[in-house]
């Protein structure tokens, strides 16, 4: 099976999706004749012609916005917002519009749009390129919020999101465009060929948003995670020795319950983490779930490690990403208490 | 240099307020067709005078004068003044519907129906309207059913959105009425993605956006403008100026000088200023518009300048910020009185059929009431289900919504 990058998985997944689907439409930021400003659309432009794959203004409402009027239309837009920190001018437009389109029309208008953002830090991005603002969008009733983590699901997910029928935030972590990445910035960075997840098959195929998946089996504590954080909780497990039970919860909203609560119940323990800052985060709503549904089978308190509740800083940057220490020292606890 | 003194901070204010006597002198209003009808291939370029006068068919004997008159026949107009007779009659229903209690809110078109219903008859079936909450004369005009809007605005067991919906914010894809949204100027964009989409198709459907003179400061017009500029897209810009909004003058929104239409030059979009008052005007520029939009020649920008007799919606109180009879001294008049005189004026109207098509449509719409308050009111009986309520936010329901709804014991 071929091995691709994470930037060539996407760029592959809108290739398919658009040759299949003549309502695809992909456009943002430099989107079109440039390839995009990490090549995710490289070539689109070229194989498809303008009218369906082009340049926009910067503007982000206006980005997102027309796509929503694409989609009452009947086309299947898939944007870009170049980078997640500057989705905040087309907030409007999703949570107001893109979100309660079909809801508030009963069913009249419906707004199957994806839109794809770059997300987290790891990569000296400082405040405004290093952001993970996904509990902005799970806090909202009509979104659904995907973040992969490797090749394989990000080329599936997309797909899967380009074809569903309603709108999808589609978050990708820009520190795993290349090569997965454990949090030890020390260390030389391994690239997707070299990845059983860089095994990216040709052709159309699907992950089914809504489903988590285990990663890494264990029976000592769960924890859940996404993104990049599914692989600095690996290197905590493995650095620590724990048998951890490491969830990579793909979608967010919809979320797989089902999954988490299985493991949680069988573990007895459970450790969320992610890059977004703590307070209101999305980790605190697994908690919460996690508390009300797993409380008889919890021997432990449900920990959080996080970013924390700061601006993204640049010079500090290994001071704020929860590495594998951070997460490590979160699992030992975890088993003490 | 010259030392120039402390800084002073400048607020625009209207002329008038509570108190004072209306006065609308400083509103140049043009003669009658004296403005030009241009060749719709028009160089933006040669025509920006136009952003800052008024295109107007109508003078003041009623007579239909100058190049943009003459498009519609007699049975056209007979029926455009219909329209705005049966919308001003709803109105009027449903704003004394809201003060019973029967629903909790209305906003009114008083003074603004040609503005409507004359664009809609200028947009072919399958055209998309991008409307705000003031254009149900787009509805009325394209014969969508009165006892709908009604029963939407008393969210009742027959409210085609099931209760989701504040009143008057309807949709209907099929009569090319986008679903409305609380948030301002959002649809402007998305009018624009509509035009574009249609161009990306090869259709041949034109889209329409609309927005108020206060909401042309929301920044989504402007994104709607550049993009509506760069992709030449086939889509209406609407701009109905009808000097308030809510308790804020134009001036607010626009600064002490200039027009809205003027906006549309810097993107270098034709821009036409209209009478909006005008039932001839309106149709005859939206026409002009729809065909250059048709004929892949872009975008036009169009500013009615018109009055908002009425109160804001039936939670507003305009006497508290502008003069009672300040809509009496609007020098553009009432749209319907003006319709009406120019009909007769062609001999085709008189003031008692006149009398008596008010009160037929009266009746209609009262038997139109009748019908919808028998499938219940906002307080009263017929309402929407619990479970409406969690249906239709996903084509299909997640689990966490299956969990509520179970909660919610329904």
């Amino acid at each position: 099976m071929p091995r691709r990058t994470m930037i060539e998985a996407i760029r592959d997944a809108m290739d398919v999706s658009m040759a299949r689907d003549e309502r695809v439409i992909v456009f943002g930021e430099d989107v079109g004749f440039f390839g995009g400003v990490f090549r995710c659309t490289q070539g689109l432009q070229a194989k498809y012609g303008k009218s369906r794959c082009f340049d926009a203004p910067i503007n982000e409402s206006g980005i997102v916005g027309s796509a929503i009027g694409m989609a009452a239309y009947g086309l299947k837009p898939c944007v870009e917002i170049q980078f997640a920190d500057y989705m905040y001018p087309a907030y409007d437009q999703l949570t107001q519009e893109a979100a309660r389109l079909r809801y508030r029309s009963n069913g009249d208008f419906t707004c199957p749009i994806v839109v794809r953002m770059p997300t987290g830090g790891g990569i000296f991005g400082g405040q405004t390129h290093s952001q993970s603002p996904e509990a902005l969008f799970t806090h909202v009733s009509g979104l659904k919020t995907v973040v992969p983590s490797n090749p394989h699901d990000a080329k599936g997910l997309l797909i899967a999101a380009i074809e569903d029928p309603d709108p999808v935030i589609f978050l990708e972590p820009k520190r795993l465009y290349n090569g997965p990445f454990d949090g030890h910035h020390d260390r030389p960075v391994t690239p997707w060929s070299k990845h059983e997840l860089g095994e990216v098959a040709d052709g159309h195929y699907t992950v089914p948003l809504g489903k988590a998946v285990i990663r890494r089996p264990g029976s000592a504590v769960t924890v859940l995670a996404y993104g990049t954080m599914v692989y600095v909780a690996q290197a905590a497990a493995e650095e620590t020795g724990i048998d951890a039970e490491i969830i990579d919860l793909r979608t967010l909203l919809p979320l797989d319950l089902d999954t988490i609560v299985a493991s949680v119940k069988k573990t007895g323990r459970c450790v969320v983490v992610h890059e977004a800052t703590l307070t209101s985060g999305f980790g605190a709503e697994l908690s919460a779930l996690v508390q009300e549904n797993c409380f008889y089978h919890l021997e432990a308190p449900v920990a959080r490690v996080a970013g924390w509740d700061t601006p993204y800083p640049h010079a500090q940057e290994w001071d704020y990403f929860p590495g594998p220490a951070r997460v490590g020292r979160a699992l030992r606890e975890t088993l003490e208490a | 240099m010259a030392d120039a003194g402390m800084l002073r901070f400048h607020v625009p204010e209207p002329e008038v307020r509570p108190g004072g006597t209306p006065d609308f002198s400083n509103v140049p209003i043009p003669k009658a067709g004296s403005a030009p009808r241009p060749e719709i291939d028009v160089d933006p370029r040669t025509v920006r005078d136009m952003a800052f006068s008024i295109i107007r068919v109508l003078n003041r004997d009623g007579e239909a004068v100058g190049p943009w008159a003459g498009l519609l026949s007699d049975e056209e107009l007979l029926e455009g003044l219909r329209h705005m007779m049966t919308l001003r009659s709803f109105d009027a229903r449903m704003q004394m519907a809201q003060r019973q209690g029967k629903t909790s809110f209305y906003m009114q078109h008083l003074g603004e129906e040609a503005v409507s219903c004359a664009f809609r008859k200028a947009l072919a079936d399958g055209d998309m309207n991008f409307p705000t909450y003031r254009q149900a004369g787009l509805l009325i005009a394209d014969g969508y059913p009165m006892v709908t809007m009604m029963n939407q605005i008393y969210s009742n067991e027959a409210d085609p959105l099931k209760g989701r919906q504040l009143p008057i914010m309807y949709s209907s894809k099929e009569h090319g009425f986008f679903s409305i949204s609380g948030n301002l100027a959002t649809q402007y964009i998305q009018a624009v993605g509509w035009a574009m989409a249609s161009a990306i198709s090869n259709d041949s459907k034109i889209a329409a956006a609309w927005i108020g003179d206060g909401s042309t400061a929301e920044s989504d017009f402007h994104s709607a403008l550049v993009f509506a500029s760069t992709y030449k897209a086939p889509v209406i810009l609407n701009v109905v100026n009808n000097q308030w909004a809510i308790s804020t003058f134009q001036g607010i929104a626009r600064g002490g000088s200039g027009t809205f239409a003027a906006r549309g030059l810097g993107f270098g979009i034709p821009a036409l200023r209209v009478d909006g008052n005008d039932y001839l005007a309106v149709h005859a520029v939206a026409k002009w518009a729809a065909e250059r939009a048709r004929k892949n020649l872009g975008p036009t920008l169009i500013e009615y300048v018109t009055y908002r007799a009425g109160a804001h919606s039936s939670s507003d109180d305009p006497s508290a910020y502008r003069p009672k009879t300040e809509s009496d001294a609007w020098p553009l008049g009432d749209p319907v009185v003006r319709l009406k005189n120019h009909l007769i004026q062609r001999g085709v109207w008189s003031d008692e059929r006149h009398a008596q098509a008010e009160a037929e449509i009266l009746e209609t719409v009262i038997a139109a009431q009748k019908e919808a308050e028998s499938h219940g009111t906002l307080h009263a009986g017929g309402k929407p289900s619990t479970r409406d309520m969690f249906e239709g936010l996903y084509a299909e329901m997640p689990p966490h919504l299956r969990r509520q709804r179970q909660q919610a014991g329904v």
